[in-house]
């Protein structure tokens, strides 16, 4: 790990004002992601600004019914509050889907929104990787790319976006405050992850200089009737070859309302709007769900190694929407 | 270098390191304390699981100076000032290790997750998360444990040996 | 049911009858406090006075020379003392060619003489090795630095060069192959055959402690911390290659993170940290990174497989052709014996076995539990499977019919046989009857769940070993070898006979270990360490016994005079005359002889002692195997679910039923043959070393991304032993530690194939594979 001076920030203007200074400052979080790129050489900061001091680690329910996240939360407080597990379970499952109970309970919700893929030409410094260099060229298009996104890809890079946590706040319209000695800017889910593109190393709409500082959860009726199904080589502990956020409300056999998002398939957390655009009012049945997912994938290219997750995609999106239906909310 | 002040089982330690120096490497290269292992540097294994101010985490992706301040225990503090943590006496019994190198980390793993699981927190098997108090499942118990890898394959001894000391606590 | 031929009996003592107070028992390991502790000390743990830390430079080119070293950057990193490449190292002799003479010759895991060349023969070779006062400036400084090749054409695609292949030749140790009739033939007229090819893909140990060293040098004395499976090799190897005296180099491993083959050769990390101890004048250590352990420890290799079984309506097997593709290194690697089950498991009328080999620019391959039977019954066990569908015919009932009465390819006869008691007892403790034939007619719940078995075999073996035994007047016995203890629990074991052999209780036999200053043990593989070892104890308990008997003779007094050997029991402390005789303890012997203590010893470690011990033990061994075949066997019974949707696949229940001879100690074996089940499910499921076939170049060289089962991933795992004694084994004891892996992948498979329908033949089964 390359050496780099170390910073603990006591409130969050000194951590802005450390960061604006020196464009070689990185934020540290609980450092799960930063400081596994540090050791492998990825991420190479000349400071290190420790935020975990930083007093945004409370979880409050808004006054418009929703609920407000501080950056700082642990993922597993996250996981295990009862207004999460209540009023939007997908969440919670998302989470507690995600690496292991230790790394869960370093770290934090802003840093889960800035994890960095973990495709294996990325980690490798030996390899071709626009986003780690730009330019170099893509290992993954014809190499290993069984664990690679077939939706949001550019002949640049198709490295799928790893975040669990991500998936279910796409879903479920979260939007991300974040802080710079600019002031206060809110990024819907949306729009805060960019599909590579040209500029694959661009994968937010965070400037350097700025903090994530807290999530935010609009109320939603159909969120309390929601999970999270996660498909993966082994029974815990790796990432998602495919996964599903879906939140599904019926009235009187009709879909009336829906939060579809999908992960381990795309270059960002992808927020499912066709599916979805295809479920509303249509009948909550087998064949809709069907027919939901293959809307949703249509635009989807695979190759060799990773052209399965269409159709497991596919199947993932019908199953869960099948659970919702039948089984309802895990809550 | 940065002077980070550690209390670890119990005692105060104040060390000069560089700050890119992991929690796992202070205890292990400059405390000597070996019992926490280092399988695989980068959180995907969990030998070098430790307890922070009783909280389960992987002391290989920790900066050290991070944790200056909070309460560090352990596989050579969990016992406290008692001849031994009941435990490691459980592990032996139910033969829930070989070679022994990831059951430092499966030990503080498991009294962590016992308190995760006392505190009513859920995990990706618990079929109702809202339902606090859920029984401890050898589901649950497997899937709460499976950030500790073992490769000698003592996984099912160390499920017996885990749900017959929370049994016993229980019954205390 | 038809009874195996078992070999002539020998009148067994009260030891090898399991009537004994301790053999048998399921005693707590001895080392359990040491190791839930914190306390158990391995390779990278030992304080030394002074320490450096070493970090590799690996290569980034797969093939080629190196034209340029930059070391500046990583000279004027503080705290850095030296950066040793090509250009500066001191010369080193070669590895040793191989040589029946002289097993230590078996060492290397590579030719290469590390930093003593220019070249460069695989991705992550190390090419250049940094000392620092500390880990951290050791690792930053290796990745500043830099260097330049002349790449050169490399082969590196084993898929693409299958058809290069060619045959592996046979030795002592190996056979290639075996022809018995005209299987092609037969199998071209039977009434019911397959004809299938399976793949296997490279895998890795990845024991939970990566490889480690501290070499400390003393003038020319050299003491090495190291988690090896072999200490003599490693001994014997440092002390060639660095040009000293065997007797100056003292290995020391009394604890090892756990192997399963990875820490049996002598790699680069161990020589490299012995090279920058000596350039630096320090004691240095080095700790291989994960990723470091994939770039410079050989794996299994990958293989591709074909396997052709013919059969009469009945099931009577008329032909099995098995044929393999595997490869190793251009520099050095095992040729696994892919086909090795396939010459015991069925009596088929004509067979044919052929082995091929590819040589790949590539980190030489290496053992990995049960080299040649895991990946060879995986293909050969799903073969039947196939071949009792396309039958109509229950998997068990198939094998049972055809289960040979001697060794299928040349009629010798078996040791011990005891697979049909296995499959019996395993289909009623597991409920097999209950399985309905159909694929997908199982369901719980929308799971799919499918049922399937499959054979474990593996070859029993057994090294020479040199023990020493001393009894004191106190009444404590130490056993002393320089065996291994990765996790079989090694020394509780050999407590358990020792005490036994002598009459002693199990807590007064201490056991020293894991130390080259200890009389030479044998290697810890081929499932061969404890028998190997408990050969020579019990040879020494008795020697011991003969001199105490001896001693009592001698001196007037004792109720044993005028008693002679075969009169005696062992018991109580002492020697008796039958359960109710006169007799007396070991302490009431020395102390009339006016002795503290008494020894035996079996082995010498001489140069000429060890020359004898080799030859007399290779002479054994092929008079041995000319006599009999000798395994250890066992029936796996597996359950599966599957998600219809997903294919994702669970492993919901096992039971494993085997015959591993005597059962020393039933909780450390029950935990040895899970162990091997568990890595056998992330072999089938989960498992598989990803090589970029475009540059040789190993891409997932990490846990997270190299998967092996996590505890969600493992049931309950049901183990059952049936604990009968192998007449020509020591003890009985046939090996623990690599049966149960093998047949674990076919089983999954054959059971998958039941849920689903489909067969799959390319591992791991992973969920795409099913969709």
């Amino acid at each position: 790990m390359r050496p780099f001076s170390y910073v603990s920030a006591p409130d969050v203007a000194t951590a802005l004002r450390a960061v604006a200074d020196d464009p070689g400052a990185k934020f540290l979080g609980g450092g799960t992601n930063l400081v596994d790129l540090m050791r492998a050489g990825i991420e190479q900061p000349d400071t290190v600004v420790d935020i975990t001091s930083l007093p945004l680690a409370e979880i409050g329910e808004r006054p418009d019914g929703g609920v407000r996240i501080g950056a700082l939360v642990r993922n597993s407080r996250l996981a295990a509050h009862p207004l999460i597990r209540a009023r939007y379970p997908v969440l919670s499952q998302a989470v507690l889907a995600g690496a292991s109970a230790q790394l869960r309970n370093m770290a934090t919700v802003g840093g889960n929104l800035l994890q960095r893929t973990r495709c294996p030409y990325f980690y490798d410094r030996t390899a071709a990787c626009n986003k780690r260099e730009p330019g170099s060229g893509c290992g993954a298009i014809g190499g290993f790319n069984r664990g690679h996104a077939v939706l949001g890809v550019s002949g640049a890079c198709i490295a799928a976006h790893p975040s669990d946590m991500c998936v279910a706040l796409a879903a479920l319209d979260a939007v991300v405050e974040v802080e710079s000695v600019r002031g206060v800017r809110r990024v819907p889910m949306a729009s805060f992850h960019r599909p590579p593109g040209e500029t694959p190393h661009v994968e937010t709409d965070l400037s350097p200089d700025e903090l994530v500082t807290a999530v935010e959860l609009p109320p939603s009726p159909t969120a309390a009737n929601s999970r999270y199904r996660k498909v993966r080589d082994r029974a815990s502990y790796a990432f998602a070859l495919v996964s599903v956020a879906a939140a599904l409300e019926v009235r009187d056999g009709t879909v009336t309302g829906v939060g579809l998002a999908l992960g381990g398939v795309a270059t960002t957390p992808w927020r499912a709007r066709r599916a979805e655009h295809a479920l509303l009012g249509a009948p909550a049945t087998e064949e809709s769900f069907r027919r939901a997912a293959e809307a949703e994938l249509a635009p989807a290219t695979g190759l060799p190694g990773n052209a399965f997750k269409i159709e497991m995609a596919r199947r993932a999106v019908t199953a869960t929407l099948r659970r919702l239906l039948t089984e309802g909310s895990p809550a | 270098m940065v002077e980070v002040r550690l209390r670890v089982n119990g005692a105060d330690a104040s060390l000069d390191l560089p700050p890119q120096v992991s929690l796992l490497d202070a205890l292990r290269e400059r405390l000597g304390l070996t019992g926490t292992k280092k399988g695989c540097d980068q959180g995907a294994c969990g030998a070098c699981t430790v307890l922070a101010d009783g909280e389960r985490i992987n002391s290989c992706l920790a900066l050290a100076v991070q944790y200056a301040g909070r309460e560090i225990t352990t596989i050579e503090g969990i016992a406290g000032d008692g001849p031994g943590h009941p435990l490691q006496a459980a592990f032996v019994r139910n033969d829930g290790l070989q070679c022994g190198y990831c059951t430092s980390g499966q030990i503080c793993s498991a009294i962590g997750m016992l308190a995760e699981h006392g505190a009513g927190m859920p995990s990706a098997v618990t079929e109702h998360l809202c339902a606090d108090g859920a029984e401890l499942t050898d589901d649950e118990i497997r899937e709460r444990m499976s950030g500790n890898l073992c490769r000698c394959g003592a996984y099912n001894g160390i499920v017996d040996a885990i749900r017959e000391f929370a049994a016993a606590e229980a019954e205390r | 049911m038809t009874s195996t031929p078992t070999a002539p009996t020998r009148t067994p003592s009260p030891v090898e009858t399991g009537t004994g107070r301790s053999v048998g028992r399921p005693l707590d390991r001895v080392d359990g406090t040491a190791k839930t502790t914190g306390a158990a000390r391995y390779a990278a743990e030992h304080p030394h006075p002074g320490l450096a830390h070493a970090a590799l430079v690996h290569a980034a080119v797969t093939r080629g020379r190196i034209t340029g070293i930059d070391a500046a950057g990583a000279e004027a990193v503080p705290g850095v003392l030296a950066v040793i490449t090509h250009e500066n190292a001191p010369a080193m002799k070669p590895p040793p060619p191989v040589s029946v003479l002289n097993l230590s010759s078996l060492a290397s895991g590579s030719s290469v003489n590390y930093l003593n060349t220019d070249e460069v023969h695989w991705n992550g070779q190390p090419v250049a090795v940094v000392v620092a006062e500390t880990p951290e400036a050791a690792r930053h400084a290796a990745g500043l630095v830099r260097v330049s090749y002349r790449e050169l054409p490399a082969t590196v695609d084993f898929a693409a060069e299958e058809g290069n292949a060619v045959p592996q030749k046979s030795s002592a140790l190996q056979s290639g192959g075996a022809r018995k009739g005209d299987a092609e033939a037969a199998l071209a007229a039977a009434p019911v055959s397959v004809d299938l090819r399976f793949t296997t893909p490279p895998y890795h140990h990845n024991a939970i402690e990566p490889h480690a060293t501290t070499a400390v040098w003393d003038g020319d004395r050299l003491t090495v911390h190291e988690g090896t499976q072999n200490i003599t090799w490693l001994r014997d190897h440092l002390a060639l290659r660095f040009g000293v005296p065997v007797r100056n180099v003292r290995v020391v491993a009394p604890y090892v993170g756990g192997a399963f083959g990875g820490k049996t050769m002598v790699w680069a990390g161990t020589v490299l940290t012995v090279l920058a101890a000596r350039v630096t004048g320090r004691p240095v250590r080095m700790a291989l990174t994960r990723e470091g352990v994939y770039r410079t420890v050989g794996g299994r290799t990958p293989s591709a497989q074909r396997v052709a079984l013919g059969a009469r309506a009945d099931g009577t097997l008329t032909a099995l052709i098995h044929t393999s593709v595997t490869q190793t290194g251009r520099t050095g690697g095992l040729p696994e014996q892919a086909t090795s089950q396939s010459r015991h498991l069925y009596a088929a009328e004509n067979i044919l076995l052929r082995q091929n080999l590819v040589e790949l620019d590539a980190v030489p391959n290496t053992p990995m539990r049960a080299p040649g039977e895991s990946i060879g019954t995986f293909a050969l066990e799903s073969a039947v499977d196939e071949l009792a569908c396309a039958l109509g015919l229950d998997p068990i009932e198939l094998r049972m019919r055809n289960e040979p009465e001697r060794n299928p390819v040349d009629g010798k006869r078996f040791a011990h046989r005891m697979l049909r008691e296995a499959y019996a007892l395993g289909a009623e403790r597991f409920g097999w009857s209950g399985r309905t034939p159909e694929p997908g007619s199982m369901r719980d719940g929308g799971w799919l769940v499918g049922l399937g078995v499959a054979s474990a075999y593996h070859p029993s073996w057994q090294m020479p070993a040199n023990v020493t035994v001393r009894l004191s007047a106190d009444g404590s016995v130490v056993v002393r070898c320089g065996f291994h203890e990765m996790g079989m629990g090694g020394a509780t074991a050999q407590a358990q006979i020792a005490a036994d052999a002598l009459g002693v209780p199990f807590e007064a036999v201490r056991v020293e270990y894991g130390d080259s200053d200890l009389p030479s043990g044998p290697g810890a593989g081929g499932s061969a360490q404890t028998a190997s070892v408990a050969a020579s104890l019990l040879a020494a308990c008795e020697k011991l016994k003969g001199s105490l008997l001896a001693l009592a003779r001698r001196s007037g007094g004792s109720p044993l005079r005028g008693r002679r050997p075969g009169d005696l029991e062992a018991r109580d402390g002492g020697l008796w005359a039958g359960p109710a005789g006169p007799g007396e303890t070991y302490a009431a012997i020395l102390a009339r002889a006016g002795r503290d203590s008494a020894e035996a010893a079996v082995g010498s470690d001489t140069r000429v002692g060890k020359v004898t011990g080799q030859l007399r033990f290779m002479s054994k061994l092929l008079r041995d195997r000319r006599r009999w075949v000798k395994a250890a066997c066992g029936a796996h019974f597996c359950e599966v679910r599957v998600d219809p949707d997903t294919g994702e696949v669970r492993v919901s229940r096992w039971l494993g039923v085997f015959d591993v001879g005597r059962v020393v100690n039933a909780k450390m074996v029950a935990s040895q043959l899970r162990g091997g089940i568990v890595m056998g499910i992330g072999m089938a499921l989960s498992e598989e070393t990803l090589v970029d076939p475009r540059n040789g170049r190993i891409m997932n060289p990490g846990l997270a991304d190299y998967h092996v089962p996590v505890h969600a991933d493992v049931p309950p795992i049901d183990v059952h032993c049936l604990d009968v004694p192998d007449p020509t084994m020591p003890l009985g004891l046939l090996g623990v530690g690599e049966v149960s892996v093998t047949g674990v992948a076919a089983a999954i498979a054959n059971a998958v194939r039941h849920a689903t329908g489909r067969r799959v033949r390319d591992l791991p089964v992973t969920p795409d594979k099913l969709l």
